[in-house]
């Protein structure tokens, strides 16, 4: 601060003039903005802190809360469904099968439904700062890779646990699957984000879409019985269309090692090299829409 | 060395689209009709400007003239319609006290956070971070949760924050006004170091004195256009014209309201004006030295006995500076019949700069007010700037 003023004026006279906020066109932006982006990693590091620290604070349990949630539903979907309904019989090493499933759901959900309502969430920074507004998805995407972290620990905890440790190539399909739910979620969250500015209804159009998806992949039931209900149809290959079940099932392919001789649909490994790609350029697509939306973020909100 | 410019707003026009709905529905009902249900309201007008390095520029205007739109606009937080806002080095906006803050996080951390936000990298907030809690001064608390604080801490956490940032432009809106006085008094000499270490400062504000006392540049706005743009005593003569213009009008929609049946007082004013010795009168201005006279007229319907005048000169606020009545004068008034004119000579005005109401009220024999009028007339003093403040001293120093 010990600038004196002419230094800071001929400093100044050095620079050129830039534009306030944020560049415009399509094209261009592109580069600029995943400068500025990076240039604010450490807000985007702090900002994930304060939404996991802020989330448990003054609870006493603290983070095991974000343990207990998807314990609590594993119990109920394997009493219910293992055991009641009798699901467990057709799937060998049900809690795990279901646990995969959950975690690589509660990924993807999580960055979609926080990530919405993250801009309008952040509304208060948002009118009186300017930043770059990818942040706030993306801090969101940050903190629910965070969860996804401790509920993977407890998953591979488990596996050694019951004796089946994943071992081998079969990792591979975990790294390609959590890429595609993270690169996925977060354009949809990116997009979603902004467009909820402007029309709030989609937050709650997400919760029910969120909750149709959840029973469009087989989480809580195995691919066996789609199989056998959709015999290979065209249905099928919708059903398999969708990146979530394909991610879902790459995480069983990792996990699920008891389920090796269960039945399991062909190409999926390359399905999900695919969906990568197209995620990509979604993501492209979904950062170029918030970036236009976002203009006018501080007056809509 | 002429300094250059760090904002230029080119042409910027701004218009805000006001809907009358906001939901889905509402929406596809009425796809095709919206328009009707849309009205285009100019926050902004085709505004030009260029501000240079170093200055401070206060930026003025009734409420709703734009004045915190243009702000955001350099500021980057909205874009406008038509024109660019270019600038350069580095900004930092003081738009609304702890707007950053996470009322969960204690002091430390959101002293970090608030410090991202504004654009401090990590190891820049670790430096200055001793220097933030002690400007604040609640080193106590600092490791408690901000919602616990009180409406001052936080403030005086938010400030601190912000002004250990190295902006070399500094945004600054309505947020003076906050905190207990000495911890005013330290963020004004905050901004008085801002200005000799040559950074930029815009300051938007209602406390026009704070705009006399602190910015070479005053831009006056009204309606979304520039009113007038130069010397702060002069834009804000023309700022305080125009809010006496509005109270006229609002006074003249009020009058017929009050109707036949309202008493009229038994004796009124029905001129006043203020004359410089130069001759200058209507709303004057008065250089050094100059004598003033102020005249009156009043005019009764009934006879009174025993009334006196009272005469005050005040700050554009109302806040009375000098008043003085016949009685204190030790002049008696003689019977009030018809239209009688008066005048008060004032041989000099020990004023400083700026710009001055008179304050006139017909009293009775029990002090009684008869008939007020809060602004009879108004001029403005043009002194040497050899002093800020109301009052004017003719002070010499010597080193002894």
């Amino acid at each position: 601060m010990t600038t004196t003023a002419d230094e800071r004026t001929a400093a100044l006279a050095q620079q050129p003039m830039r534009l306030a906020g944020p560049r415009r066109g399509f094209f261009v932006g592109t580069v600029q903005g995943i400068r500025d982006i990076v240039g604010q990693r450490e807000l985007l590091v702090l900002l994930v802190r304060r939404e996991l620290k802020a989330r448990y604070k003054d609870s006493t349990l603290g983070l095991a809360w974000g343990l207990l949630r998807p314990i609590a539903t594993l119990l109920i979907y394997y009493v219910a469904l293992g055991k009641f309904l009798g699901a467990a019989r057709s799937v060998p090493a049900f809690a795990i099968f279901i646990y995969t499933g959950l975690t690589a759901w509660t990924l993807f959900s999580e960055i979609v439904l926080v990530g919405t309502g993250s801009i309008v969430a952040n509304a208060g920074l948002i009118k009186k700062v300017y930043l770059p507004r990818e942040v706030f998805p993306l801090s969101v995407v940050g903190s629910a890779l965070f969860n996804f972290a401790i509920q993977l620990a407890i998953l591979i905890a488990a596996t050694a646990v019951t004796g089946q440790f994943p071992l081998g190539g079969r990792w591979l399909y975990f790294f390609l699957a959590l890429a595609v739910i993270v690169v996925h979620a977060t354009a949809f969250a990116l997009l979603l984000s902004a467009i909820n500015v402007y029309l709030r209804d989609v937050q709650h159009l997400v919760e029910i879409v969120l909750m149709v998806l959840f029973w469009a992949s087989p989480t809580v039931y195995s691919w066996k019985l789609v199989h056998n209900e959709l015999h290979g149809g065209t249905l099928e290959s919708l059903y398999l269309s969708n990146p979530v079940t394909l991610a879902v099932l790459g995480f069983q392919r990792t996990f699920w090692v008891a389920g090796d001789a269960q039945p399991f649909p062909p190409h999926v490994g390359a399905l999900l090299g695919l969906y990568l790609a197209a995620g990509l350029v979604f993501l492209w697509l979904a950062q170029r829409t918030f970036a236009r939306l976002q203009s006018n973020f501080a007056q809509e909100l | 060395m002429s300094a250059p410019a760090v904002i230029r707003i080119e042409d910027v026009s701004k218009r805000f689209i006001i809907r009358k709905e906001k939901s889905l529905k509402e929406r596809l009902l009425n796809f095709g009709r919206s328009n009707m249900h849309k009205e285009d309201f100019w926050a902004l007008r085709d505004v030009d400007l260029e501000i240079a390095a170093g200055s401070t520029v206060g930026l003025v205007g009734p409420n709703g003239s734009g004045k915190s739109t243009l702000l955001k606009m350099i500021g980057g937080i909205i874009q406008p319609t038509s024109g660019t806002v270019m600038l350069r080095g580095r900004l930092a906006a003081l738009l609304e006290l702890g707007a950053g803050f996470h009322p969960d996080l204690t002091g430390r951390e959101n002293v970090f956070l608030n410090a991202a936000i504004l654009g401090l990298s990590r190891q820049q907030t670790e430096r200055h971070f001793d220097a933030i809690v002690d400007f604040s001064g609640i080193e106590q608390f600092i490791d408690t949760q901000v919602k616990f604080y009180s409406s001052g801490m936080y403030v005086r956490l938010a400030f601190a924050v912000a002004v250990h940032m190295d902006p070399d432009i500094l945004l600054v809106d309505e947020v003076l006004a906050v905190g207990d006085e000495p911890f005013q008094r330290k963020c004004l000499e905050r901004i008085r170091t801002f200005q000799k270490q040559g950074r930029t400062i815009i300051l938007v504000t209602h406390g026009l004195d704070q705009v006399a006392e602190f910015c070479d540049r005053a831009i006056v706005l009204e309606h979304g256009r520039v009113a007038a743009d130069g010397e702060p005593f002069d834009a804000l003569m023309v700022l305080r014209a125009d809010f006496e213009a509005s109270r006229q009008e609002e006074l003249a929609r009020e009058s017929p309201a009050d109707g036949p049946g309202a008493a009229a007082p038994r004796a009124h004013f029905t001129g006043i004006s203020v004359t410089s010795s130069s001759g200058a009168t209507g709303r004057p201005t008065i250089g050094d030295g100059e004598a003033v006279v102020i005249a009156m007229e009043v005019e009764s319907e009934a006879p009174i006995r025993d009334w006196m005048i009272e005469i005050g000169i005040t700050t554009p606020l109302g806040n009375p500076l000098y008043t003085t009545t016949t009685d204190l004068l030790g002049v008696t008034l003689a019977p009030l019949r018809g239209v009688r004119q008066f005048h008060l000579q004032l041989p000099s005005l020990p004023l400083g700069n700026g710009d001055y109401s008179v304050r006139t009220v017909i009293r009775d024999s029990s002090g009684t007010e008869v008939h007020l009028v809060p602004v009879a007339a108004q001029f403005s003093v043009r002194t040497d700037e050899r002093s800020r403040g109301p009052v004017h001293i003719p002070a010499t120093f010597q080193s002894l």
